[in-house]
């Protein structure tokens, strides 16, 4: 089989071509978390095109969720965070990852927020369709108060890769700038991209 | 022979108002970047901690490619292994036409451009749909990219909205970049619905897990890789990274030195396939292992295709991606175009004034000056330049070797062109009088007056 | 008294004496005994930079020759100085004579701070000026800080001018842009080449100066062709011309 042939050829020829050793340096510290994890990490978003929400409790999240949908004109929503009253559209109903076109709003809880960079971090294992935080035209993040970190060296202590599934920052709605450099929000994912912090 | 860079780029200089803008546009991103690097504390050592992630990655690769391997394919990935573009280009073919694919969506893959892949399937009956929106644009124009994170800096939105109106038909004079977008984003999508299998490029491999990492703002590798069931990534092998943790570095380093953001939008950490699908990861040398057996040149592997020595350099800004004739421009396309073919980019290591400003910004902290200066010797030694040059230079060598004929032909050149009539001197053969004045030439050089000085002094004495 | 030996590249000695005089004055005034030793022609960085080595190479072996003997060796060039700085390894074989060239050999103005020690020269120079920070000397040499790293902010040259008297040090929008110059470059490429420096004399007299100086006669040479040319309302003057001037 070529393949496998071209395999050991590729190997061969980097092993061959391999310089002497050189030491894997340690990484950087972490940085500090903010005095302000939460106001650090809302001007991130912010910066980043994002619209953060501060909620005081999960009690008034369901509502504040429910007022993001009416003013974003949202009919069709789906949520992945369990909030009563919100959301129509069932995930797991869904026969295939084409009927995700037309979602209006997605709700999707994050582990994690980064100070540094308004990022949010996404496991899309539990969800049914792995796309729907970029088909959905708005998307909306949930995370915890209590779960900023400082940077992306923090972010990577604790991020767990065991096992296969789709994992991601997202930071901000989709953009662009591919014409004349022109900051355009809503390229090919979500139009908008808030984020609930909660707590 | 065929025109070189510098003919390439005097005429896309020689359109001084569109080389001013195609400038600004690109001194633009360079001050983001500068001001997002500003505000990382210990900017400066974490480039140096990637360089030397990169560095000992080099000298593992092959280790961490089998890791790589072991844990993508425990993951349900299959791995694949080309060892030059053609075989990369069969083997996608062969992944998409063995499951009935004719219509594919792509998110930037720089690899895929090297490879020629794109008219490679489309002889072959496969639709292709690049889903970036720049790339979009240089492929609806029938276009190379000319940047590799910017591919459609070149064009202006005017242009953008004509070619819209032809192929989109979106309204005559439409040139507003946001409804441009949105034109695009209505027909993308149709096409990411469509698409039976997505590819993309990778960013990064992680060898200690298995993932897959691609970094984009658009979203368009995720749309590709999540509506239709099969995923195929891309990679050199030189994309390999130890660790889950050395992304940390890496991922502060990318989006600020290539677009001035803190992070890219998505930052998608790919193990196996979609629920149900298949996720294929090519993985190709096409030159790399001779790159890196090249103790000079294999430093440049360390590269993550950021566009940062690009967008800061003065050359590039004012000549354009076309005029280096090769997928990667700029002084990182300078090192891998003439490490590739060194006759058919003769000219490229001469498109730099060596000024040191790619190094500087380099994320991964290539020399990359003097890797230009480098391939200059190289160049220089297989007789680049023709015989005109290599002889001038030998005269050169020789005169200034001699102090006696170092004083003669300064003292001559100087006396005739005192004298020479300005017609004479302006010539056609005088390329620096061209735009600008002859330096003046004194009588006396400075040694001539130091030693007349030095006597007056000593008889005042 | 230090004695410090002239290096006076081939084009500052045959284009431009005043500039090799003025940096000989400079020295003297500020206490240092000048010898120009004349078995000196050029570094070899034409040939180098073109890739020549083999033709450099012999230049290479006859600078060190001449400039082993001394203690400290002071040239009025940046790109000169870092030639036989950055350079020289692979041209000259290795030994002492090379270690010690390539440690005594220093560019005007960092001769100037970092081993006479002086923070502000005495002067008087009433004047708007523009200054060019030639690539080799600011990125190679680390004559200051370039804009693209994350470091505190400085610059030798910028230091020494900004401490005389009535001397207005005008601030440009790209304060270290390539002028365009970069020895073959000039002619092989001379479209771009002469694109760039148009763009750093427009800066420089959008700020308002009336004169623009640098530490590279090379540099300075071709911005002055292309201001020349055009009739631009700025002159040009070498650095160690400013301070001599001033000085004096």
């Amino acid at each position: 089989m070529r393949s496998s042939t071209s395999r050991e050829d590729i190997l061969s020829a980097l092993r061959a071509a391999e310089p002497p050793a050189v030491p894997l340096p340690e990484l950087p510290e972490p940085g500090p978390l903010p005095a302000d994890p939460v106001a650090a990490f809302e001007l991130s978003v912010r910066a980043v095109g994002g619209e953060p929400v501060r909620v005081p409790d999960a009690a008034a999240l369901p509502g504040l969720v429910r007022a993001l949908a009416e003013r974003l004109g949202a009919r069709r929503v789906a949520s992945a965070v369990d909030l009563p009253g919100v959301g129509d559209v069932d995930l797991q109903a869904l026969p295939d990852p084409h009927a995700l076109e037309g979602i209006d709003l997605a709700i999707l809880p994050g582990l994690f927020g980064v100070a540094e960079n308004g990022a949010v971090w996404v496991d899309t294992r539990p969800l049914a369709h792995r796309g729907v935080f970029v088909v959905a035209q708005h998307l909306a993040l949930v995370v915890r108060a209590s779960e900023i970190v400082s940077d992306l060296h923090a972010a990577y202590e604790r991020i767990d890769l065991a096992g296969p599934g789709l994992r991601l920052f997202v930071s901000g709605p989709s953009k662009t700038a591919d014409i004349e450099q022109a900051l355009v929000i809503g390229a090919h994912g979500a139009r908008s991209c808030t984020v609930f912090v909660v707590g | 022979m065929t025109a070189g860079h510098a003919e390439r780029a005097a005429r896309f200089a020689a359109d001084e108002p569109r080389a001013h803008w195609h400038d600004q546009a690109l001194w633009f991103v360079r001050l983001k970047r500068d001001r997002m690097a500003q505000a990382v504390p210990g900017w400066e050592e974490l480039r140096e901690r990637a360089a030397r992630i990169k560095a000992h990655t080099r000298s593992h690769l092959a280790d961490y490619l089998e890791q790589f391997e072991r844990n993508a394919t425990a993951h349900g990935a299959v791995v694949h292994w080309a060892r030059d573009a053609e075989e990369h280009n069969a083997i996608v073919h062969r992944i998409l036409s063995g499951r009935g694919v004719t219509r594919l969506v792509k998110s930037k893959s720089m690899l895929t451009e090297e490879c020629h892949l794109n008219p490679y399937l489309e002889a072959r009956g496969i639709e292709v749909v690049d889903t970036d929106l720049g790339e979009r644009i240089v492929q609806l124009a029938g276009e190379p990219p000319s940047h590799i994170v910017l591919p459609a800096i070149h064009k202006k939105k005017e242009e953008i909205g004509e070619l819209f109106h032809d192929k989109l038909g979106t309204p005559a004079g439409l040139a507003d970049p946001k409804q441009l977008t949105e034109a695009a984003r209505g027909h993308l999508r149709q096409k990411f619905l469509a698409a039976q299998a997505g590819l993309t490029g990778v960013n990064f491999a992680v060898a200690e897990t298995g993932a897959v990492v691609v970094c984009t703002n658009e979203g368009n590798a995720d749309m590709g890789t999540s509506l239709p069931p099969i995923h195929v990534a891309c990679m050199g092998v030189e994309k390999v990274i130890p660790r889950a943790r050395d992304l940390g570095v890496f991922l502060r380093l990318l989006a600020r030195s290539a677009t001035g953001q803190p992070v890219t939008t998505y930052t998608s950490h790919f193990q196996g396939p979609i629920r149900g699908g298949e996720l294929h990861v090519v993985i190709v040398d096409n030159g790399r292992s001779r790159l890196l057996a090249d103790e000079t040149l294999r430093g440049s592997l360390a590269c993550i295709r950021c566009g940062a020595c690009m967008n800061t350099c003065p050359v590039f800004r004012r000549s354009g991606g076309y005029s280096y004739d090769w997928i990667v421009p700029g002084p990182i396309g300078i090192v891998l175009a003439t490490a590739r073919d060194p006759v058919r980019h003769a000219s490229l290591p001469m498109a730099s004034t060596l000024c040191g400003s790619c190094d500087a910004v380099c994320p991964v902290r290539i020399p990359l000056h003097d890797l230009i200066l480098a391939r200059r010797r190289s160049a220089a030694r297989a007789g680049a330049g023709g015989l005109a040059k290599r002889l001038t230079m030998k005269v050169a060598g020789l005169v200034l070797g001699s102090r006696t004929l170092y004083v003669l032909a300064g003292k001559l050149a100087r006396g005739v062109g005192r004298r020479a009539p300005r017609g004479l001197l302006y010539g056609r053969w005088n390329a620096w009088g061209r735009q600008r004045e002859l330096p003046p030439l004194p009588a006396e050089s400075f040694r001539e007056r130091w030693r007349k000085e030095r006597a007056r002094e000593v008889r005042r004495g | 008294m230090p004695r410090v030996a002239l290096f006076i590249p081939c084009y500052v000695d045959q284009l431009y004496p005043a500039v090799g005089l003025a940096t000989a004055r400079l020295l003297e005034r500020l206490g240092c005994e000048v010898v120009f030793p004349e078995e000196q022609t050029c570094c070899g960085q034409p040939m180098a930079n073109a890739g020549f080595d083999a033709d450099a190479a012999p230049l290479a072996r006859r600078f060190v020759e001449v400039f082993a003997p001394y203690e400290h060796v002071v040239c009025p060039s940046g790109s000169c100085t870092s030639m036989v700085r950055n350079h020289y390894d692979g041209l000259v074989p290795a030994g002492p004579g090379l270690e010690r060239v390539k440690r005594s050999t220093y560019e005007l103005c960092e001769f100037l701070v970092d081993v006479l020690g002086v923070t502000r020269l005495e002067g008087r120079y009433p004047h708007k000026v523009g200054l060019h920070q030639s690539c080799h000397g600011l990125r190679e040499l680390g004559l200051g800080t370039p804009s693209e790293r994350v470091l505190p902010p400085s610059s030798k040259v910028a230091g020494l001018l900004a401490g005389l008297e009535g001397l207005e040090l005008v601030s440009l929008t790209r304060p270290d842009e390539c002028c365009g110059f970069g020895g073959t470059f000039a002619v092989a490429e001379e479209a771009v080449s002469c694109l760039m420096g148009r763009d750093r004399i427009a800066d420089h007299v959008q700020a308002g100066a009336e004169i623009i100086t640098g530490t590279d006669v090379s540099c300075l040479m071709h911005l002055e062709g292309l201001a020349r040319r055009r009739r631009e309302p700025v002159t040009f003057r070498h650095v160690a011309e400013i301070l001599a001037e001033a000085t004096a």
